[in-house]
C-alpha cells in the first residue's frame, strides 16, 4: 500500500472549469474534480447520458479541460474498448481511457457492455458515480436505489427491491482491481484512482455520490451525508484485487473499533426515506450488523494499513 | 450573422468557464471567510484547506487565506459546514444587495 | 489476382486491402464468414488491425464510433436484427460525421424469425443519414468496400454497403483481387481534421441546444439544426463525389464507372425494370426473353440508394412508357420504399413534361421466398403489355396465401 495522499500533497491544478450546470452542492462535483487530479491531462474520458453530461456542459462550451467523448447510454464500456483499440492501432497506448458513468449507465442499461469489456480484459478504468437514482432525468429509481427510497416513480411505497451490488458483480469478473469510494472521502478516492490506472485490464471504481435534490437534504450537508453512509456501515469502502477484499479508510476504522453509527441516523437525515417505519429500519440494521459481524471478528487478524 | 464559418460540422466543444453562465447568481447566501479564525491564515502557513478540498465547483483557491470566486460560487454551504474552526459563515445575498443599494 | 471465393470473403478481402485498423465483430447469420475471415487474417498477421469481439451489435458500432473519433479507420458488418439492434448508433454515427464502413449482408427481419434474404433490414435504415450502396456481384463487393472507405473519408459520412445474404454472401464467383500496392495508391491512410487528443482537448457530441450560441471565443456556433442541415447538404453533395470516386477507381483499376446505377439494354427501352442488388442481375434473363418477343425492356439496377440520385434516375427513366419496380422490402402501411422514391423523382424532375411513365410496384422474395424466373417474366410481361392499368397498387410475386 503506497503513501496516503493528504490535502497538501494533492495536485493543485484544476481540470474542471467553474460555472458548470451541476446542482449547487453536487457530490459528483467533488468526486469528479478530485479524481481528475489523479488522472491528469493524458487522459480521454468516455461519458454516457448522466448528470456528468450536464456538468461537462452544453455545446460549444466544455467545462472539462480533458478530451472527452459523449456516447449513447448503453455503450460506455464498448466505446471505451473502441477508443483503446484505436489508440493501440495508432501506437498511442500511453493515453489513459477512463469511463465515467452514472448508476443507470453502469448497473442497468450499461451492464451488458461493461460485463463484455470486463470479460475481454480491455485496459481502461470504469468509474461508476452512484447517486442512487436516475437523477439527471428527475430522480427515477435505478438498480442501485436503496430499498424504501421515495423516487419519482416509486412515489408512495418507495423502492421495494434492495440496492444492486454492482461492485460484487464486477469483482466476480476477476478483475485486477475493484474498489468502492465516496465523494465524502476524496483523498481515499484519489489514491484508489491513482492505483487503479497502473493495473491491467478493466478496473472498476464505484463512488457513492450524495445528491441533495435526489436524496432530500440541504446542500451544505452533502459531505456529512456521505460520511454517515459509511459510518453506519451501510456503504463500505474497500478494495478487491483478484478476489482478495480489503476494507479501507473509515470502513477499516469501523472494523477495528467495532462501532457502527445507528443506520436510523442516515435515514432520518434524508427526505427520500420518509416513509420508512421502525421495523423496516430495524431490518436493515440487522442486515448491517450481520454483514459486519465477520469483519468485527477478524479485526485483530488483519494488518493495519 | 451565420455559423457557416464555425470550424466544425459536429457538436465539438472547447474547454472554457461559465457553461452555466454566471452561476454566482444562483446563490441565496454567500460564504464569507474570517481570516482570524481560518487555520492557514492564522498560521501564515499552508494547512487545513478542507474548504478547497470539498468545494464541488472548485471556486476556492488553495491560498493563504483561501479565496472564493463569487462569480461562480453557487452558495452550497459545504465549505461553511466542513470548516473545522467555523471560519466560514453563510451570509444572505440580500445583505450585499442592500449594501450595494445604500452605496448609490 | 483472380480467385473463386464467396461474397463474404470478397468483402473481407476488401476490408483487408483497405487497411482497416479497428474491426468490431458480432456474429449473425449470414454475415459470420466475413468477420471470421477477418479474424483469420488478423490472427495470422496477414492484416494489422485490432479485432474486437464485442458482446452485441449495439456495442459493435459503439466500438467503431469511438475508434473513428479517436482517429482510426473502423469497420463492422451485420445483418437483419443485428442492424436493428444498432439502430440508435446508426443515427449517432451519421450525426457525429464519422467515416465508418459497414457491410450489411441483407437478411429479413423478425418477427417472425427468418435467416434468409430480403432487403427490409437496410431499407429500414434509409432515413438515418448514412450513404447506402447496393452491389450485385462479388467483384462489386470487394471493389465497393475499397471505394466506400474513400467515399466515407472524403465526405465524412458513414457508408452502408449492402449485398444479398446467401445469394451473394455464400455463393462462389470468380473475381479479381487488386494488389495491395494498387489499393494503397488509390486509398490514402485515414487522416481526419480532428481526432480525440489530450493535447487538443475537446468534448464531442455533448448536448446541443435548439438555437445558436457563442463559443469560448465569442464566435457563433451551430445549433442542432445547423449540424443536421450540414449532414443533409453533404449527403446531397455525395452524389457528385461518388461519381468522382468512381472515375478515380476506374482510372486505377480499369473497371466500374457506374456510380449511381447500372443499366442493361436501356438504350431504347420502352419499359424499364428497377431493382436493387442481385435481383437486377436475375432480371436480365427475363429482359432477354422479352426482347426476343419484341418487347423493348431494360433494367436499371440502382447502386447509390442514399443519397438518392433523383435527377440521374429520373433522366434515366424519363423516356420510358412504364417503370416496374421490384422490391424485397416495403415501407409497411404504404408501398415499396424504392417505388416511392422513384415516383417522387419522376414527379419532381418531369413536372413540366406532359407524359410521365407509369410506375408499377412488385414485392417479392420476403424472408427468402424463392424468386422464380417464370414469375418475374409473367409479372413483367403483364406490366409491359397491359399498360398502366394492368396493375393496381402493390402486387406480390410468389405469395401463397
Amino acid at each position: 500500500m503506497h503513501t496516503k495522499t493528504t490535502i497538501l500533497s494533492l495536485p493543485e491544478e484544476e481540470f474542471v472549469n467553474p460555472g458548470t450546470r451541476a446542482c449547487s452542492g453536487c457530490g459528483l462535483g467533488i468526486a469528479y474534480r478530485i479524481a481528475l487530479k489523479a488522472l491528469g491531462r493524458n487522459t480521454i474520458l468516455v461519458v454516457p447520458p448522466s448528470c456528468l453530461t450536464v456538468l461537462q456542459g452544453l455545446y460549444p462550451v466544455a467545462a472539462t479541460k480533458l478530451a472527452s467523448l459523449n456516447v449513447t447510454f448503453a455503450s460506455t464500456a464498448a466505446a471505451s474498448t473502441g477508443m483503446l483499440a484505436a489508440l493501440k492501432a495508432l501506437g498511442k497506448q500511453d493515453i489513459k481511457v477512463v469511463a465515467w458513468a452514472g448508476d443507470g449507465g453502469t448497473a442497468d442499461i450499461g451492464l451488458q457492455a461493461l460485463s463484455g469489456a470486463a470479460e475481454r480484459g480491455d485496459n481502461f478504468l470504469f468509474i461508476c458515480y452512484d447517486n442512487e437514482g436516475y437523477m439527471n432525468t428527475g430522480v427515477q429509481r435505478s438498480g442501485t436505489t436503496p430499498q424504501w427510497a421515495i423516487t419519482a416513480n416509486t412515489p408512495i411505497k418507495g423502492k421495494l427491491q434492495q440496492k444492486k451490488d454492482v461492485p460484487a458483480i464486477m469483482a466476480a469478473h476477476n478483475l485486477s482491481y475493484v474498489a468502492t469510494c465516496s465523494a465524502s472521502y476524496p483523498l481515499d478516492l484519489f489514491d484508489k484512482v491513482s492505483k487503479a490506472v497502473t493495473l491491467p485490464g478493466v478496473k472498476y471504481i464505484h463512488i457513492q455520490i450524495p445528491c441533495p435534490p435526489g436524496w432530500g437534504f440541504e446542500t451544505r450537508y452533502a459531505v456529512k451525508l456521505g460520511k454517515l453512509a459509511v459510518e453506519t456501515g451501510l456503504f463500505e469502502l474497500y478494495e478487491v484485487e483478484h478476489s482478495e477484499i480489503r476494507l479501507t479508510g473509515a470502513s477499516r476504522k469501523i472494523a477495528d473499533k467495532r462501532s457502527l453509527v445507528p443506520v436510523a441516523e442516515f435515514f432520518k437525515a434524508q427526505s427520500r426515506f420518509r416513509i420508512m417505519n421502525t421495523s423496516q429500519v430495524d431490518e436493515i440494521q440487522e442486515r448491517i450488523n450481520k454483514k459486519w459481524a465477520g469483519s468485527f471478528e477478524t479485526a485483530e487478524d488483519t494488518d493495519a494499513s | 450573422m451565420g455559423t457557416r464559418q464555425y470550424g466544425h460540422k459536429t457538436s465539438h466543444s472547447e474547454p472554457g468557464p461559465g457553461d452555466g453562465g454566471r452561476t454566482g447568481s444562483w446563490r441565496v447566501a454567500r460564504p464569507i471567510l474570517d481570516a482570524s479564525t481560518c487555520i492557514p491564515a492564522k498560521r501564515g502557513a499552508a494547512g487545513c484547506f478542507i474548504c478547497w478540498l470539498y468545494c464541488p465547483d472548485g471556486v476556492i483557491t488553495r491560498t493563504i487565506p483561501p479565496k472564493i470566486d463569487y462569480e461562480y460560487c453557487k452558495g452550497c454551504g459545504i465549505c461553511a459546514e466542513e470548516c473545522p474552526t467555523k471560519a466560514i459563515t453563510m451570509v444572505e445575498e440580500s445583505c450585499f444587495v442592500q449594501a450595494k443599494e445604500r452605496k448609490r | 489476382m483472380h480467385v473463386i471465393e464467396s461474397g463474404n470473403v470478397a468483402a473481407a478481402l476488401g476490408v483487408k486491402l483497405s487497411r482497416a485498423q479497428v474491426i468490431a465483430a458480432y456474429p449473425i447469420t449470414p454475415q459470420t464468414p466475413l468477420t471470421e475471415k477477418l479474424s483469420e487474417f488478423i490472427e495470422s498477421d496477414e492484416m494489422d488491425a485490432q479485432y474486437v469481439p464485442v458482446e452485441s451489435e449495439h456495442s459493435a458500432l459503439a466500438v467503431c464510433i469511438a475508434a473513428s473519433s479517436t482517429g482510426a479507420r473502423a469497420f463492422t458488418a451485420t445483418s437483419a436484427n443485428g442492424l436493428l439492434y444498432m439502430h440508435e448508433q446508426i443515427h449517432w454515427a451519421a450525426g457525429a460525421r464519422l467515416p465508418l464502413v459497414m457491410c450489411v449482408v441483407n437478411r429479413g427481419v423478425g418477427a417472425p424469425w427468418t435467416i434468409w434474404n430480403d432487403h427490409q433490414d437496410s431499407i429500414s435504415q434509409r432515413d438515418t443519414g448514412w450513404i447506402q450502396i447496393y452491389v450485385n456481384d462479388h467483384q462489386q463487393i470487394i471493389d465497393g468496400v475499397i471505394k466506400a472507405f474513400m467515399l466515407a473519408e472524403e465526405v465524412m459520412i458513414p457508408v452502408m454497403l449492402c449485398y444479398d445474404g446467401y445469394l451473394l454472401s455464400h455463393t462462389y464467383m470468380p473475381f479479381d483481387v487488386p494488389d495491395q500496392k494498387h489499393v494503397d495508391a488509390f486509398l490514402p491512410p485515414y487522416n481526419p481534421a480532428y481526432a480525440l487528443d489530450p493535447t487538443r482537448p475537446a468534448n464531442l457530441n455533448t448536448v446541443t441546444l435548439p438555437d445558436v450560441r457563442t463559443d469560448t471565443k465569442g464566435r457563433l456556433a451551430h445549433g442542432y439544426m445547423e449540424i443536421r442541415y450540414l449532414l443533409q447538404e453533404d449527403l446531397q453533395g455525395t452524389i457528385d463525389v461518388m461519381a468522382r470516386v468512381e472515375e478515380r477507381f476506374k482510372g486505377h483499376f480499369g473497371r466500374g464507372g457506374n456510380p449511381h446505377y447500372e443499366t442493361y439494354r436501356c438504350e431504347d427501352a420502352r419499359f424499364i425494370a428497377v431493382g436493387l442488388g442481385s435481383l437486377s442481375y436475375h432480371l436480365r434473363e427475363v429482359i432477354d426473353r422479352l426482347r426476343d418477343e419484341g418487347i423493348k425492356a431494360g433494367i436499371m439496377s440502382i447502386h447509390l440508394y442514399r443519397p438518392f440520385p433523383a435527377l440521374a434516375v429520373a433522366e434515366g427513366l424519363a423516356e420510358a412508357e412504364g417503370v416496374i419496380v421490384f422490391e424485397k422490402a416495403l415501407s409497411y402501411g404504404y408501398e415499396g420504399a424504392l417505388c416511392s422514391d422513384v415516383k417522387a423523382a419522376l414527379y419532381a424532375q418531369n413536372g413540366s413534361r406532359k407524359k410521365r411513365p407509369f410506375v408499377h410496384n412488385y414485392i417479392l422474395g420476403l424472408g427468402g421466398r424463392e424468386i422464380k424466373t417464370i414469375d418475374l417474366y409473367e409479372a413483367l410481361h403483364r406490366s409491359c403489355t397491359g399498360g398502366s392499368k394492368a396493375q393496381d397498387g402493390l402486387a406480390w410475386i410468389g405469395l401463397k396465401i
